[in-house]
């Protein structure tokens, strides 16, 4: 099974030559690897129906993430439709494309997910069936976007990457819970763990994150508005991945856990009221549609609905109808899409208003369209007709409020036959239009609808092979034994059969009516399709608008908010920490310790105060240079008293050349202003104080607890017989740490050349600057 | 502007402050002073010199680019840290010789790289307060 | 001592922030040297106080004896000098040119000058 789906990745890359080479051929070239998946597909059928097929490779040393494969009922069906419909919709491709240059690309694209897709629901294992989730996500998002150059096209793309990507981190984090709770993470082993896992008090936010993920993947209320956006793809990517197979992930992914996590209360409250509302809403928007594409779109939304319905319902039966409908569904959605592709192919428009009488000039799309069609809307002798009946009969058997369910399940169903005669009769039938450019599509566009048409009668024909199938599958999503008996003919009448000649009746009673519907649906169009979407819109736009507006409120480019925020952010912090862990508190004998300052030092801490004030109050360039001058030579003093000779001498020279600079450059500078309001200055001041406080109260906590400091002992020691020198400063500097002071005075030679670069080098003398003059004189 | 009691003071204050830097330089190591403080007192007389005089004529007082002082101070301290890895230590392991020079000393790596500092710190100091005063001669202009 | 150099410590430390959030460039240089001041004692304080008694080896003998001041945070602080000499420098330079190129001494005209979405 690693194989199948490498092979798919693999051949992906080889694609785009191949189309190079054989542009007309390369369609069908691609379309040999899912057939031949397909084939090997059959060929395990039987050991896939019986114990199930099962491959474990460790790819990773965390424990619980291997990649495991297992091949039961669920995983056949649902595989055989991918790689099935795959191989179909490859050759449909290479015709659509028509040798087109990118062509390769769509190709590539559709292998990568299809292996994708095929991995999904192959995995066994709850982390690499999200790997598998997110690289759908990912080339869908590439699909929709196939048309990049076009801004509608990058925003469908982007909207649906962001619906299901965040759908699927919600997933990642509940498939996470799951494999916490019930401490497996393989999906075989999960179903012993339902009682853990339904018991546990994370089982309802599991609930609810799996439900973000199918929800968003699957389209469903509210996230069903992306689903008709991605119509912006090429039709083979519409109907490959937004019917047949993608937007099943989140169906198959409810359908494949149901077993752990299903037939509890929250479990059918919660897809039932989704899938229901789904399926109505889906059902109605698309009778509003006058695109083929969004129609259908909107219908498969409706079919999504149905599908995660039947699976809240839970019971045998609607397990069963669940297989039965995911069937027929991928087969005559499939090719009711690939029929509209067509006609857009051959006559340029999707638009159902300018589409009439098709039948003559399109025999070979007519019969399919008729066989989907009929498929749909749940013709007897068809696959679609087996389902409907299991639908009804889940619902008469549901055991709850039977006729509410009932009543709104005929409701969506009829929704499905208006769509199927829109499909039909209404363009291939009556007067036939003319077309400018009318081209009447190969045998490569007909090949892949005719095929899933007729599939879907052969299915209608043979009830066992479709029994086999669907009861495998209804078997992994129910959980127990499943045995489907189907007939080709209903032998009896059933309220069922009553139901479903009902539900084509009144279709065919809207369909006529249709006109008479449309305020109606305007006005429904406006609220429900609107809403959700309109929300996603705000989200995604206000987003960028609320960076800008934090990063101009954090980024001003004024230096003194940057200070504020640093000073402010610094004193918060430490506010907390104290507040929440407690700290020391001012240490008591702070009199014994201030006793032993002497006179002179009394003297200069008042000096520098006094220095510091006038800084703070100087209101001509000389005061405050004056005032620096007499703080900075007070710490040079400090620095004398304290045994600290070189940084005096240092501190001294400095200060020195420090006068000499200022007064270079502040008298170019005009006198001191006072720029900032008097709220501004005491708020500033309250900060910088407590700032200034806070500091001042660090010292004494730290001085009051007892120095120990080996370095100080081992440089002291080490001086004079390692280094040679007496001065035990100096000899830190040029020897024990000369690499640190090496670094210091490349520095300085780099700030050197950046305040010549500064004062010399400025636009507009361009090279001829005064700077060549004074080398030049050396 | 320049008043003929700095010039004459600068005459005789300049010679002294040189020697005083060398001294800082050469007993730094066993006393206070060394290649930072020692070069900023360079500076400061070359500096001085600049203010009573021009900046022209302690450009040529200096008779080197005071970049050319960075890089030959960057590179005697580079050099300085060879010898130790040729003596398989690593770079910049101090290394001395027996040799006693008069007034300097122990001939060592160590008073190379101190030099390279002082190279450096008067270069850089002088390439700063050099283009201000020009920069500010030339606004007057 | 200590504590009053604590005192003083905090002083500048407050009084060279709150010249930093004045929207005049001179008054944030001068900020600058204060915070320079600053943080050099602080350095110099935590590694507490011994009068008089500076790192340097007697003559003839092979180490200092205590009580001495300790040669660690005095040789990170001389360098710190040197650095926040050449860090001031730049500091006046840049300010100077600022000045040159939008006439005036307030910051808030030195950001609208740069940003030609807020010169409304």
């Amino acid at each position: 099974m690693l194989n199948a789906v490498l092979a798919g990745f693999v051949l992906a890359f080889a694609a785009p030559q191949v189309a190079r080479h054989l542009p007309r051929q390369a369609g069908t070239i691609a379309a040999l690897l899912p057939a031949g998946i397909f084939v090997w597909l059959l060929n395990q059928a039987e050991m896939a129906l019986g114990p199930g097929v099962v491959e474990r490779w460790p790819w990773s040393p965390l424990p619980g993430v291997t990649l495991s494969f297992h091949l039961d009922g669920l995983s056949l069906l649902m595989a055989l439709i991918i790689s099935g419909v795959g191989a179909l919709i490859l050759i449909y491709a290479g015709a659509y494309m028509q040798g087109q240059a990118q062509a390769g690309r769509l190709y590539a694209l559709l292998l990568a997910f299809m292996a994708s897709m095929l991995g999904l629901v192959l995995a066994d294992n709850l982390i690499a069936l999200f790997i598998f989730w997110e690289l759908t996500s990912i080339t869908s998002f590439l699909l929709i976007g196939w048309h990049y150059q076009e801004e509608r096209s990058r925003a469908a793309a982007l909207q649906a990457l962001i619906v299901t990507g965040g759908g699927g981190l919600a997933l990642l984090a509940g498939l996470v819970l799951i494999g916490l709770v019930s401490g497996t993470w393989e999906i075989a082993g999960l179903a012993a763990q339902a009682g853990t896992l339904q018991d546990s008090g994370l089982y309802l936010p599991i609930l609810l994150l799996l439900w973000l993920g199918a929800a968003s993947k699957s389209a469903q209320f509210p996230f069903h508005f992306w689903l008709p956006g991605a119509m912006v793809a090429p039709t083979p990517v519409s109907a490959y991945l937004h019917s047949a197979t993608m937007v099943k992930a989140g169906v198959y992914l409810l359908a494949r856990l149901s077993p752990a996590l299903g037939g509890t209360q929250e479990w059918s409250l919660l897809f039932m009221v989704t899938g229901l509302v789904t399926l109505l809403l889906g059902g109605w928007l698309s009778l509003k549609q006058d695109d083929m594409k969004r129609m259908l779109a909107y219908s498969t939304v409706s079919s999504l609905g149905l599908l995660v319905t039947l699976l809240g319902l839970g019971t045998k039966l609607a397990a069963e109808a669940a297989a039965l409908y995911l069937l027929a569904h991928a087969l005559f959605k499939g090719a009711l899409f690939m029929v509209a592709g067509a006609i857009d192919h051959a006559s340029g428009t999707r638009d159902l208003r300018r589409l009439r009488g098709l039948a003559g000039a399109l025999p070979t799309g007519a019969l399919a369209a008729g066989l989907a069609g009929l498929s749909m809307a749940g013709i007897p002798l068809l696959a679609g007709f087996a389902a409907k009946e299991f639908i009804y009969e889940a619902a008469l058997f549901s055991g709850g409020s039977v006729w509410l369910l009932t009543l709104l399940l005929l409701a969506g169903n009829v929704a499905f036959v208006v769509v199927a005669q829109q499909m039909t009769l209404r363009i291939f039938s009556g007067a036939s239009l003319r077309f400018e450019h009318f081209h009447a599509p190969g045998v490569g566009l007909w090949a892949g609808p005719l095929v899933l048409g007729a599939l879907g009668l052969a299915l209608g024909l043979l009830p066992e092979v479709t029994a086999t199938l669907a009861g495998a599958a209804a078997r992994a999503i129910y959980g127990a034994p499943v045995t489907i008996h189907l007939f080709v003919l209903p032998d009896s009448v059933t309220p069922m059969l009553l139901l479903s000649a009902l539900t084509i009746v009144a279709g065919i009673l809207l369909y006529r009516r249709r006109t008479k519907l449309e305020p109606w649906l305007n006005w429904l169009d406006q609220g429900a399709r609107l809403g959700p979407e309109n929300a996603f819109r705000r989200l995604v736009g206000g987003l960028p608008r609320f960076a800008e507006r934090v990063t101009d409120m954090q980024q001003n480019g004024r230096l003194r908010s940057y200070v504020m925020w640093v000073v402010g952010a610094w004193l918060l912090l430490l506010a907390l920490t104290w507040l929440l862990r407690g700290g020391p508190g001012v240490p008591s004998d702070l009199l014994a310790r201030l006793a032993d300052l002497r006179f002179h030092e009394l003297v200069l801490v008042v000096v520098i105060l006094a220095g510091l004030a006038s800084v703070m109050q100087a209101n001509t360039l000389l005061t405050l240079i004056v005032s620096l001058g007499v703080v900075g030579f007070g710490t040079a003093i400090v620095f004398i008293l304290f045994g600290a000779p070189d940084l005096a001498m240092t501190q001294f020279s400095i200060e020195t050349l420090g006068v000499i600079l200022f007064v270079l450059v502040l008298y170019r500078l005009p006198g001191m202003v006072r720029l900032s309001p008097r709220r501004t200055v005491l708020r500033d001041s309250v900060v910088t104080g407590l700032a200034g406080a806070v500091v001042t109260l660090m010292i004494l906590v730290i001085t009051d607890v007892p120095l120990v400091s080996p370095l100080k002992t081992w440089f002291a020691d080490a001086s004079e017989p390692l280094g040679h020198g007496h001065n035990v400063v100096n000899v830190i500097l040029v020897d024990f740490r000369g690499f640190d002071t090496m670094g210091e005075i490349t520095v300085l030679g780099i700030a050197a050349i950046g305040i010549f670069a500064l004062l010399k080098l400025r636009p507009g003398r361009g090279g001829e600057s005064k700077a060549g003059d004074g080398e030049g004189r050396t | 502007m320049t008043s003929i009691i700095l010039v004459v003071a600068t005459r005789l204050i300049f010679p002294l402050m040189l020697m005083f830097s060398l001294f800082l330089l050469l007993r730094g190591h066993d006393a206070p002073g060394g290649g930072f403080v020692g070069g900023l007192m360079a500076a400061s007389a070359f500096a001085l010199f600049a203010f009573a005089t021009s900046v022209t004529r302690a450009r040529d007082a200096l008779r080197r680019s005071t970049f050319r002082l960075i890089g030959v101070g960057l590179l005697f301290a580079f050099i300085s840290g060879l010898p130790g890895l040729f003596a398989g230590s690593p770079f910049l392991t101090a290394m001395w010789t027996s040799a006693e020079v008069p007034v300097i000393g122990k001939l060592s790596s160590v008073l190379l790289f101190d030099t390279g500092v002082l190279l450096v710190v008067v270069g850089v100091t002088l390439t700063i307060v050099f283009a201000m005063a020009e920069a500010d001669e030339e606004e007057e202009e | 001592m200590e504590v009053a150099l604590a005192i003083v410590i905090g002083a500048l430390y407050a009084a060279g922030l709150y010249m930093m959030l004045r929207r005049s460039m001179v008054k944030l240089i001068a900020g600058l040297v204060l915070l320079g001041y600053a943080s050099n004692l602080l350095i110099f304080v935590v590694s507490r106080l011994t009068r008089a008694s500076p790192p340097l080896v007697p003559e003839g003998a092979h180490s200092v004896a205590e009580p001495f001041a300790d040669p660690v945070p005095q040789a990170l602080i001389l360098t710190a000098i040197v650095i926040g000499f050449g860090l001031q420098a730049f500091a006046l330079v840049l300010v100077r040119r600022a000045f040159q190129a939008v006439n005036s001494d307030d910051l808030d005209q030195v950001t609208a000058s740069d940003r030609p979405d807020l010169q409304a």
